[in-house]
């Protein structure tokens, strides 16, 4: 997944309906908005609406932009400030259509041709009518935002607590103390990888793997120390000195440290949390599952298992909303495949661990891939369902 | 007049794109605008297209008898569920996708971007802008389906598996890779444009995770047979024309006698109409093969080279005469290709070849991964293939240039009928 969706997803249903169309003005089957599709016309300088009024329910903004800049079209609260719905980025000759479920009440629209300024706004008015539209909603929304949150911020505070007591056992030289606290810490950092891995500044020091490296980067973080706990596969390796261990250690420390102190501060939106689940899957497809990400290590399996954690996590929170969406037999399949691949872990345990990646046969390498793309497959829709 | 001269005219039809938008006003407006345009009626893929050249639904699966195309894609998938329900359901999610793909449209029921802007569109795009292309999709199941290696009854099918629905015994000059062998399943996809064919097996792998799981594909890129009189026989890549005697879509009874099940056969209670697919991935040893002098290469074959005519004389579709002597025995050299698997040394046996090129690259030597990936139908792989492979085996000079690196086994089920799914009488 990338970054980006956790950064900036959008908050509400945004549909790309083919590449349309200069045929911007077509007339669209009621267009008059009493089945509540409202066909908008953005221009540098105009916002043609094609009707002011619509009956409470789903609504259907298809945005066209006619005019040559960037444009942006807004539906907003009463007072002008508050964001119903929004659809950003509709490039010049671009349609994008935003689909938002209104109360009935009084609301404006704005165009924002150049992405700047009030917009060109208009009132527009929801009546009500027999669509109900379901205020409960947002009570799921808003309590699976609040733990999610807290989830995150007690991983990352987990997170501190370990690296500062593995830094401790790694400068001491107690080796085979820290090779046991390696995969215990890091499986904080894994559930919430997402998360973690979002500030761009940090993690390259923190989680890169040698193989990623751009020539010139300096190599710190967790795979550095790794490659020295355990260097018996590395090709001529010279051991780190206690200073270099100590420079890295520290280091390790401080990224840490200032991770979770902006990790305090974050709060999460429903798509994000949607999405985050997601990407953490797109993370054991990705290094896990192929044994790539503790080349040293091949504690891959734990850091499976707690990617597996934070995606449950996050789809376990926005489970009621699916549900009161309408789409129980979304949250069966997820049930379903989560379950699946959790029994298929499950094989794999060794005390309170897991075996090595290496001690894997292909076969059964093979059987939590397909596992892993079972559960990613229904995964990708999860997003869209709970927004 | 042929199929093939009606299909080839309909496969320059309009666009995929064209099709699953608002049709000519739409995709002219999009030429003009430099970008596609129109808007998307989803449910009606396509809308304003001519019908398919093919049919998924009839008394047989496309893709046997059907004039063959240049390029496949074929895949062999494990089911990786244990629910006859689920198995069940993508077998009818399949159907309808391969109806949409087959027609030119998206493989689900939106398309590539006709939908929710945050979610992944339920079909790839690649064949966005693609004709039809011919496509055909074939589906298979092989002896896995009905019992696991341990004889275990898999989703309460084993009373329904055909004897002769089994894994092929090894042959001499086997020497298979498992990992290119056997599947549960299988697709096999067929198209004049590889992307097309390619973007088929990928939609419906994709529908299928966590229900199967593919086990191995492979790609070709020239068919070496043809299954129609129209058409003319092409090359497998030691230069020659091979299988000429197939039989053809115009032989209504050879069809009946060597290739679909008859109702009376064993399993055709739901495999009547349907047909048993012999696949073997056979490597050439292209470069040796290179070094032979004409005259060698001809009497392995037992055809020139040129033409394609037996050895014993005249055009390639002339009977050989194998009695007709030359200076060191008959003319047609007794283990010339020709000779060993001939219809007339083999019983009277014929089978439906279907096969392809390919070239997987290079090996670490530098040598071409190449080869036929062979692909027959037969109504009996127990008296017709089995023995032939294994007289071809014992007798065929070519052997020595040939290594079988895949081989597999699947029962072809009928078509479906309208309302129904892919092997639907088999879970019936």
């Amino acid at each position: 997944m990338n970054l980006r969706h956790l950064a900036t997803g959008a908050s509400l249903a945004l549909l790309l309906p083919g590449l349309a169309a200069c045929t911007s003005n077509s007339p669209t089957t009621g267009a008059d908005g009493s089945d509540g599709k409202v066909t908008v016309t953005s221009s540098d300088d105009a916002c043609e609406i094609s009707s002011t009024e619509v009956p409470a329910g789903p609504v259907t903004f298809e945005v066209t932009n006619s005019g040559s800049k960037v444009t942006e079209f807004y539906l907003l609260g009463e007072d002008g400030l508050r964001i119903v719905g929004e659809v950003e980025n509709i490039g010049p000759q671009l349609s994008r259509d935003l689909v938002v479920n209104v109360p009935a009440g009084t609301y404006s629209t704005a165009c924002k041709p150049g992405m700047k300024g009030e917009g060109i706004r208009a009132g527009f008015t929801v009546t009500t009518s027999d669509t109900p539209v379901d205020a409960g909603d947002q009570a799921n929304v808003e309590q699976a935002q609040t733990n999610y949150a807290t989830y995150v911020k007690d991983q990352s505070d987990q997170l501190l607590t370990k690296t500062t007591e593995f830094v401790r056992l790694y400068e001491a030289g107690k080796d085979d103390e820290a090779r046991d606290l390696y995969a215990k810490a890091r499986v904080h950092w894994e559930r919430i990888e997402t998360v973690a891995e979002s500030f761009g500044d940090l993690d390259p020091k923190m989680d890169a793997r040698e193989a990623d490296l751009e020539p010139g980067q300096k190599w710190t973080g967790w795979h550095r120390i790794e490659k020295d706990l355990w260097p018996q596969d590395a090709k001529d390796y010279t051991a780190l000195t206690d200073a270099q261990r100590k420079t890295y250690g520290q280091d390790l420390l401080k990224n840490t440290t200032t991770l979770d102190s902006r990790i305090q501060k974050m709060t999460f939106t429903i798509d994000q949390i949607a999405n985050g689940s997601r990407g953490l899957l797109e993370e054991v497809a990705k290094g896990k599952v192929t044994g790539e990400e503790e080349a040293w290590s091949h504690t891959d399996l734990w850091d499976f298992q707690a990617n597996v954690d934070g995606a449950k996590v996050g789809y376990d929170g926005v489970r009621p909303v699916l549900v009161a969406n309408g789409d129980k037999d979304l949250a069966k399949q997820l049930d379903t495949r989560f379950a699946e691949l959790q029994k298929l872990l499950d094989q794999h345990k060794k005390g309170d661990g897991f075996v090595s990646y290496t001690d894997l046969t292909k076969a059964e390498v093979k059987d939590l891939s397909d596992a892993v793309n079972a559960l990613s497959e229904p995964l990708s829709k999860l997003t869209a369902a709970v927004v | 007049m042929t199929e093939e001269e009606t299909t080839e005219s309909t496969s320059s039809g309009p666009s995929r794109r064209a099709m699953i938008g608002t049709g000519a006003v739409a995709s002219a407006i999009g030429i003009a605008g430099g970008f596609t345009a129109g808007r998307a009626t989803a449910a009606e893929p396509t809308k304003g297209a001519p019908p398919s050249p093919f049919a998924l639904r009839g008394a047989h699966q496309p893709g046997i008898t059907t004039p063959v195309q240049d390029r496949l894609h074929f895949a062999a998938f494990d089911v990786t569920t244990t629910s006859r329900a689920r198995l069940i359901s993508l077998l009818k999610e399949w159907t309808l996708a391969a109806e949409r793909l087959m027609d030119g449209g998206p493989a689900g029921p939106i398309g590539p971007v006709e939908g929710d802007y945050r979610l992944p569109p339920d079909d790839t795009g690649e064949a966005i802008g693609l004709p039809p292309s011919r496509l055909t999709l074939t589906f298979g199941f092989g002896p896995g389906l009905f019992v696991d290696d341990e004889g275990k009854d898999r989703f309460g099918l084993a009373g329904r598996r055909p004897e002769v629905l089994t894994d092929l015994p090894h042959f001499p000059g086997d020497q298979l890779d498992q990992a290119r062998s056997r599947g549960d399943l299988c697709v096999q996809a067929c198209a004049d444009d590889p992307q097309v064919a390619v973007h088929a097996i990928r939609n419906l792998a994709r529908i299928g995770f966590g229900t199967v799981s593919v086990r191995w594909s492979q790609l070709g890129f020239g068919r070496t047979s043809s299954t129609t009189a129209g058409q003319a026989t092409p090359r497998n890549l030691f230069g020659f024309k091979d299988g000429t005697k197939n039989v053809l879509a115009e032989e209504a009874k050879a069809l009946d006698e060597h290739v679909w099940v008859q109702p009376d056969d064993r399993g055709g209670d739901w495999l009547a109409g349907g047909s048993y697919l012999a696949v073997r991935r056979i490597n050439m040893v292209i470069e040796t093969w290179d070094r032979q002098g004409l005259g060698e290469q001809e009497s392995l074959i037992g055809r020139t080279k040129d033409s394609g005519a037996p050895l014993s004389g005249g055009q390639e579709h002339d009977d050989p005469d194998f009695a007709m002597p030359g200076k060191d025995g008959p003319i047609v050299p007794k283990d010339s290709h020709v000779a060993v698997v001939h219809p007339d040394h083999n019983d009277g046996v014929r089978i439906l070849r279907r096969g392809y090129n390919f070239v997987d690259g290079s090996t670490d030597l530098g040598t071409l991964d190449a080869g036929l990936f062979f692909l027959a139908y037969v109504r009996d792989p127990a008296t017709q293939f089995v023995p032939m492979q294994n007289s071809m085996a014992k007798n065929d000079a070519m052997m020595e240039y040939l290594k079988f690196t895949g081989s597999a086994l699947f029962a072809m089920p009928p078509g479906p009928a309208e309302g129904e799914y892919i092997g639907q009488p088999l879970f019936g």
